[in-house]
């Protein structure tokens, strides 16, 4: 009888906890909400990463940054033609709603990817042609020869050609028109979890999709995400706390060790792949928000080394970042391909000598000027400003902080309004060439668009150009170091740190933190 | 009248139309949207040309001008930020803000004639001193203030209820609503608190006041004197007379508590208009700015104009002072 009623009961416990694993929702939250669910309409973080759950690129990255297989299996470079990569793809691939995917589907993706509406178009800027050679290969023909190709497309997603043609979603954007575009509301893509019901701002339900190619391969344990923005911090970590969220992003620096040490949740974290710094205007002739006339105290190279010296990162890192930040010598994550340890050696901070070199450029009295910074963009953007507003008074430096909303913010660099200003950059493309191509080459209408420095120097240029087409890898690298070399030296950028990722979560989720912030559903398991 | 309700509707127009010139060229100040709507691989040529599509590159008085023309014909542009018309988007977000705003208006008014009787009768008890104290907080804390600590409360330390959202919500027909559903129920109480406790404390004061002011007079202590019951003297007699001026504030207060729900919903992440605000202004989404602002302005101005137009019809000294006026000029 005993025994009888144990049996029942361990069947009973069974079939309860094979319930719990058949059925495992995730509510998951961040600050923002994803902008639109059309892949190629913004190019933006958390449009991308909620993008990921449900569309596929060709290839993407893991969970660690490293680049694997997704819609495509094998890729190279052509044998007969430099300029062109051949791409295997993935046969026995579905759609959410059933239709096969083919080499149609990626050729009219990339293609509409590269139409003049669309906000993933300058990844694609190389490209001349997209083609289909059979059913499951296509080519990428680019302008010259580019050995990165394949990084340029993790994040650019393949559509259903008959789905986007049957439901007028071919174009990406109208804002003319005044018409919605079916595909920012609905979406059909070969993803994990597809689409159950969107409210903007308000809630997204993903529900776990049983054709998906890769049963078996990942964990899937998720069968249903809930994805909902909290913009306010501290409802937000309430929101975890109460256990009404299971998985957070943007979790607060000050709130780390309440959720740490709450019963049942935990706290990941890993580097980011964004790196913070100061940019400063070191080619007009002289200074607009300065107080010295006609000289431009920035062009003196030694001002720049004794800013560098007097930015004690260390203190930033442990006071306004609580630790939640690694100090940076160079203006590159450690990600990137051309990262050396060498090169992101943290400058000393000495005082002493940075006042010495001050006084041998002519300013041992110091001089003033104006420092922008954005003050809703990166963690702790103001605070780090601040602190750099007393670390610079050290040396003579009177700065004006002038902290602003990014919208505000971001423009002051692009017209060259800013003498000294603060930006963050995370490098998509896990390649030294992204940050030149933006940051270091001369600024013009092809390169250089977020160069607010003013640095400009013929030589670099001219590497940063070969970088492109050089397709022998061992001297593409030795480029880019003697590239970095001279930024270094002529201290182009102040680097401040690399920003550190923590995500909040109950104790079950077994997940690593994903270097870019995109965290994929397919992989999480439990406990 | 007819001159009068001419006259105010005029003025009106004039009103609103000020209101969007105003808010026009102070979108300026917001910042550039192009630089949220590219990615930061963008070109000069992609702003250019982006700026050219939307008009950004027009001068304000222009951009104010095809707004108003397009709001004319009920086409209020494509928001930046979400690519969908603003109307659409306005159209979904408008029941969660007026079931807030309602459940929020009631709240105060119920709970502010009742606290405001009770403590105008219990003059100095215990409770209503108690009551009176409290409702200090009220005033004087700010409103996101009171709703990080009603979550902490209620939310985190006591699991009652949920910290964020709307909850389940049903749809009737355009109408998303969520007094169907327990989850729904649930998820207004601590925004509608948050949102209506100023109001609240607001006419419950003013209850208490005008209630002891009618308490003072004559004809309630011959009513005591007839020997009537406390009961009927307190609501039929004394109540009655209280509620005039309450009417009025409350109705002005309506429009400030649908205007100002922006901060109670950033807050709960409650999904309606002043959260999309929000949103908007951090975006330079400038269409649905000017859209929402245009909507707030249309919403206080039609409030005051019924309240002047009420008031002309109940009070005739309003109407002869008009009539002088009109004959001086």
């Amino acid at each position: 009888m005993m025994k009888k009623r144990l049996c029942v009961l361990a069947t009973a416990m069974m079939v309860g906890m094979s319930g719990i694993a058949a059925a495992k929702t995730l509510n998951w939250a961040r600050s923002g909400d994803s902008l639109t669910m059309d892949p190629h309409a913004q190019n933006e973080g958390p449009t991308h990463t909620l993008n990921h759950q449900i569309y596929e690129p060709l290839v993407l990255r893991d969970s660690k940054g490293i680049i694997e297989a997704g819609l495509a299996t094998e890729w190279a470079p052509s044998a007969s033609n430099p300029n062109v990569w051949v791409f295997k793809l993935r046969q026995g691939v579905k759609f959410h709603n059933g239709a096969a995917f083919d080499s149609e589907d990626v050729v009219f993706s990339l293609k509409r990817a590269m139409s003049v509406n669309s906000d993933m178009k300058e990844l694609l800027s190389s490209v001349k042609e997209v083609r289909a050679v059979g059913k499951y290969t296509i080519e990428i023909e680019t302008e010259g020869p580019n050995p990165i190709m394949v990084n340029n497309l993790t994040n650019m997603f393949i559509m259903d050609k008959g789905w986007a043609e049957a439901n007028n979603a071919v174009d990406v954007q109208d804002f003319e028109g005044g018409e919605e575009t079916f595909s920012s509301r609905n979406a059909n893509g070969t993803g994990a979890y597809k689409l159950i019901s969107r409210e903007p701002d308000a809630k997204t339900v993903l529900e776990k999709f049983d054709g998906y190619w890769g049963k078996g391969q990942f964990p899937l344990e998720v069968t249903k995400v809930v994805y909902t923005p909290i913009q306010n911090a501290a409802t937000r970590v309430a929101a975890l706390l109460s256990g009404e969220v299971h998985f957070m992003q943007d979790l607060p620096v000050q709130d780390l060790a309440r959720v740490a040490n709450k019963s049942g949740l935990k706290v990941e974290k890993a580097p980011q792949n964004r790196v913070i710094f100061f940019g400063l205007n070191q080619g007009d002739a002289d200074l607009k928000s300065d107080n010295v006339s006609g000289k431009n105290p920035f062009a003196d190279k030694r001002v720049r080394q004794a800013m560098n010296m007097a930015i004690n990162r260390a203190a930033i890192q442990k006071i306004v970042m609580r630790d939640q930040s690694i100090p940076a010598g160079v203006a590159m994550p450690p990600f990137v391909n051309g990262w050396t340890e060498a090169l992101d050696a943290v400058p000393a901070n000495d005082i002493k000598k940075a006042k010495t070199l001050m006084d041998q450029a002519g300013y041992g009295n110091g001089f003033s000027v104006t420092l922008n910074c954005p003050n809703d963009r990166y963690i702790n953007d103001e605070a780090i400003c601040q602190a750099a507003v007393g670390m610079m008074a050290k040396i003579g430096i009177k700065v004006n902080l002038d902290a602003k909303p990014k919208a505000q913010h971001f423009p002051l660099i692009n017209t060259l309004a800013t003498d000294f200003y603060m930006l963050g950059w995370g490098v998509p493309t896990f390649d030294s060439e992204y940050i030149f191509n933006y940051l270091v080459h001369t600024k013009g209408p092809k390169f250089g668009s977020w160069n607010g420095t003013r640095f400009s120097n013929t030589d670099v240029d001219a590497k940063i150009q070969s970088l492109a087409a050089e397709t022998n890898l061992k001297k593409r690298n030795a480029t880019i170091a003697e590239i970095w070399e001279v930024v270094q030296e002529e201290v182009v950028y102040l680097p401040i740190h690399h920003q550190v990722l923590n995500w909040g979560m109950t104790e079950d989720i077994q997940t690593i933190v994903q270097p870019e912030d995109q965290p994929k559903i397919k992989y999480f398991s439990y406990k | 009248m007819l001159a009068f309700s001419i006259r105010r509707i005029f003025q009106a127009i004039v009103v609103l139309a000020v209101v969007g010139l105003v808010a026009f060229s102070m979108f300026r100040f917001v910042g550039d949207p192009i630089d949220n709507m590219l990615g930061q691989e963008r070109t000069d040529a992609d702003i250019v040309r982006l700026r050219t599509q939307l008009g950004l590159d027009l001068p304000f008085p222009i951009q104010y001008l095809k707004f108003l023309q397009g709001a004319a014909q009920g086409n209020f542009g494509v928001s930046y930020r979400q690519g969908r018309p603003v109307a659409d988007i306005i159209v979904e977000r408008a029941p969660a803000t007026l079931e807030l705003a309602a459940v929020s208006v009631i709240f105060a008014i119920v709970g502010g004639i009742v606290f405001g009787i009770f403590t105008a009768i219990q003059r100095d008890g215990f409770i209503a001193n108690a009551i009176m104290t409290s409702s200090l907080i009220g005033v004087s804390l700010p409103t996101f203030l009171i709703g990080i600590l009603l979550i902490y409360l209620f939310a985190v330390e006591l699991s009652w209820l949920p910290s964020f959202g709307r909850g389940e919500v049903v749809k009737i027909g355009w109408w998303s609503t969520g007094f169907l559903t327990v989850s729904g129920l649930k998820a207004i109480i601590l925004p509608s608190i948050t949102l209506g406790l100023y109001q609240m404390t607001l006419i419950m004061r003013l209850v208490r006041s005008e209630m002891l002011e009618v308490l003072r007079q004559d004809y309630i202590r011959f009513a005591f004197a007839r020997g009537l019951s406390d009961r009927s003297i307190h609501f039929k007699h004394a109540l009655k007379n209280t509620l005039v001026p309450v009417i009025t504030v409350t109705g002005l207060q309506i429009g400030a508590i649908i205007a100002f729900a922006i901060i109670t919903e950033t807050v709960f992440q409650w999904p309606g208009v002043g959260l999309l605000f929000i949103n908007a202004i951090q975006f330079v989404d400038i269409p649905v700015m000017a859209t929402y602002l245009l909507l707030v302005s249309v919403m206080f101005v039609v409030i005051n104009l019924v309240v002047d137009l009420l008031y002309y019809a109940v009070d005739p000294r309003l109407r002869s002072d008009g009539a002088v006026k009109a004959g001086h000029q």
